[in-house]
């Protein structure tokens, strides 16, 4: 039940000159999350919607399980799509909502009762049959709406932003939720979503995508070990993107004094990703004992700067420091570390870079 | 703290009122000069109708209203109604869903065309079918081939008030649909519902009391319409005059109560559309709740023939 995309393209507009996505291909594992993950605008949505055959494509091709559906219908593609504002049916019942798959092909009526209340304990909306879409709340809607979309038993689901449009609470919460279902359901899913965290935690596979293009796919760590560009390593955790040189073998990053061993020749022309959390702050000027300081000093990878920022987000804490060159880093700090070390706006400190990802800068050749 | 009473302007800020609220004179002065509008404008003339049509009594009033050519006046605006509103709900459901649901080269055309019965003088809009289907019109041969009459006849004065009242429906539906978006028809394809039923389980529920909204509109003035009915009409009497244009004959020959008695089942027509109106748009934005009011937006001259004299 694996879906295939293949040199996807899609464009809007009168004259097709906004782009939708551009040439994409990617394959989503049978019985996985798959997650489209981009920044809005990405192509993501469009992506998902041509998949569930609600956009026709300009060129390319979609298979699920095997079988090219490109042409066919959306009403016969076998999918469940789930709208971000839930797209309920207003005027009927959860009862008949979740019925609505069934009752269209004319189900008998004894099997749509048994499907729909199978499917509503599934979901945990048991004994709520007979309310309205209205009297629902958000989060017990776009379960409803998931009922809705697995009634028709289909071979994939697609899920677009699901928890857009609820509070931060309801979306963790759902978030577990929809893990557990799927532990049991075992759909093949697509998940459109912007947040990098629902991504990483739901699953399996991700397609990271930017301005119609597919940035990177791969399963969530190695996306987030090996970064392919800065755009990965910046929307994935953030990281900031410092670009250093080889000298001797070594490749030596100047600002956050950053020095490592590569494979490269001299003169080639190196970035490190740096993600806030693998980046530690000593404070600079107070008592250092002797070897904290001797070690703070000569080690390699630890340099001076000053905390221009520092904001307390609940357990940890969000500073922003001014490297010699001028350019600035986001460190983010457990708060008991800050608290222990004193630091404090204004500070000076010494940067210590505990993790750091070195990969060759790509060329443009003009 | 207590306000200013009878200040100007927005007062000073008291407990429970809300923050936009004028100050106590303003609000009397301003609801005085909306009241006594209305009462000048709306309210003498309507009591003037019914005054009138009721100087001579209960039976003349009942005298003018069974006179012969008053029943077939009445008869004939009730079939002119009923078959230009049915023809301008089809038409305008039809238009209203091929407008908000595809977008194409020439919509916004389309759209402004709409509007053009509204933007035309009733008058002009009566002369056009007189050139088109008259004695000396572009379609004279055909129809003197077919042995039919449209102008100075029945077919003008359907065709005259379809084209008059086409509009409403289509208008009201569009934005209804519109404001609703097409979230839930697309939902319903994922399900695998086919268009004939995505139309009547889904869209029909979301947009019937626009749909409402747009008839009772749309009837109020089929009704009322005198302008284009009237230069297409011919004012055969007993044959080719509507309410309106019957009120105009009788009223021209002096007969003034019975002219205001015959005007007076028109404003009746007018009143008890009003409360229709108001019912269907109150049933209407509860059942929209929490989305836009898109009934709301009454285009006002829809109304105007309803009282016409």
């Amino acid at each position: 039940m694996s879906v295939r995309v293949e040199s996807m393209s899609k464009r809007f507009g009168a004259r097709k000159e906004v782009v939708g996505v551009n040439s994409v291909s990617f394959t989503a594992p049978a019985h996985k999350i798959t997650s489209l993950l981009g920044p809005s605008g990405s192509g993501k949505s469009t992506l998902l919607r041509l998949v569930a055959g609600l956009e026709v494509p300009d060129g390319g091709k979609v298979e699920i399980h095997g079988e090219d559906v490109t042409l066919t219908p959306v009403r016969e593609r076998r999918v469940g799509f789930v709208f971000q504002n839930y797209a309920l049916f207003r005027h009927m019942s959860v009862f008949d909502n979740v019925a609505f798959g069934l009752s269209v092909r004319r189900a008998p009526k004894s099997e749509i009762d048994g499907r729909v209340s199978k499917l509503l304990g599934l979901v945990q909306l048991t004994g709520y049959e007979r309310r309205l879409p209205d009297q629902l709340s958000g989060g017990q809607r776009q379960r409803i709406a998931l009922a809705r979309a697995l009634a028709t038993e289909p071979r994939v689901l697609l899920l677009d932003e699901p928890f857009g449009a609820l509070d931060a609470r309801v979306r963790v919460e759902l978030r577990e939720w929809l893990r557990s279902l799927h532990e049991q359901t075992h759909v093949t899913t697509l998940l459109v979503t912007h947040d990098q965290e629902e991504a990483l935690e739901l699953s399996e596979h991700v397609v990271l995508l930017a301005d119609g293009n597919i940035e990177q796919a791969g399963t969530p760590s190695e996306l987030y070990e090996n970064p392919g560009s800065a755009f990965v390593a910046s929307f994935l955790g953030g990281a900031k993107v410092i670009s250093g040189s080889v000298n001797q073998g070594r490749a030596s990053f100047g600002p956050i004094g950053l020095s490592q061993s590569v494979d490269l020749a001299d003169g080639a022309r190196v970035e490190a990703f740096v993600r806030p959390q693998d980046v530690r702050l000593e404070k600079l000027g107070a008592a250092l004992d002797g070897a904290a300081l001797d070690q703070a000093v000569n080690s390699p990878a630890t340099r001076e700067a000053w905390v221009e920022r520092l904001v307390k987000v609940g357990s940890y804490v969000k500073l922003s420091v001014v490297l010699p060159g001028g350019d600035r880093l986001s460190v983010q700090m457990p708060r008991h570390e800050v608290e222990e070390r004193g630091i404090g706006q204004g500070d000076r400190v010494l940067l210590d870079v505990r993790h750091v990802k070195v990969s060759p800068a790509i060329d443009y050749v003009i | 703290m207590s306000g200013v009473v009878g200040s100007w302007g927005p007062g000073q800020a008291r407990l429970g009122r809300p923050a936009l609220e004028e100050g106590r004179l303003m609000r009397g002065l301003l609801i005085a000069a909306a009241m006594g509008f209305l009462g000048l404008f709306l309210l003498v003339p309507l009591a003037v109708v019914f005054l009138t049509a009721l100087r001579d009594g209960l039976n003349a009033y009942w005298h003018a209203v069974i006179d012969p050519d008053t029943l077939s006046a009445i008869r004939l605006t009730f079939l002119a109604a009923g078959i230009a509103v049915p023809l301008n709900l089809v038409f305008g459901v039809g238009a209203a869903w091929l407008l908000s649901k595809y977008e194409f080269t020439g919509r916004s055309l389309l759209i402004t065309l709409i509007d053009l019965p509204f933007s035309v003088s009733p008058v002009v809009a009566g002369l056009i079918f007189v050139l088109l289907f008259g004695a000396k019109g572009w379609f004279a041969p055909l129809l003197e081939q077919l042995d039919l009459k449209i102008i100075f006849a029945v077919p003008g004065i359907v065709i005259a008030t379809t084209f008059i009242t086409f509009p409403l429906v289509a208008r009201e539906v569009l934005a209804v649909m519109q404001a609703q978006g097409s979230d839930e028809e697309e939902a319903a394809l994922t399900l695998g519902a086919s268009g004939w039923q995505i139309f009547h389980r889904i869209t029909l529920p979301k947009i019937k009391w626009g749909v409402l909204y747009g008839v009772i509109l749309c009837n109020a003035r089929a009704m009322g319409e005198f302008g284009a009915v009237s230069v297409v009409s011919g004012h055969i009497r007993g044959e080719t005059t509507t309410i309106p244009l019957q009120v105009e004959i009788l009223y021209g020959e002096y007969h003034f109560a019975g002219a205001f008695a015959v005007a007076s089942l028109l404003a009746l027509v007018a009143l008890f559309t009003l409360v229709l109106k108001h019912w269907v748009a109150w049933q209407g934005r509860r059942s929209l709740r929490p989305q836009q009011d898109a009934l709301i937006q009454v285009p006002t001259e829809a109304m105007q023939g309803g009282a016409a004299i």
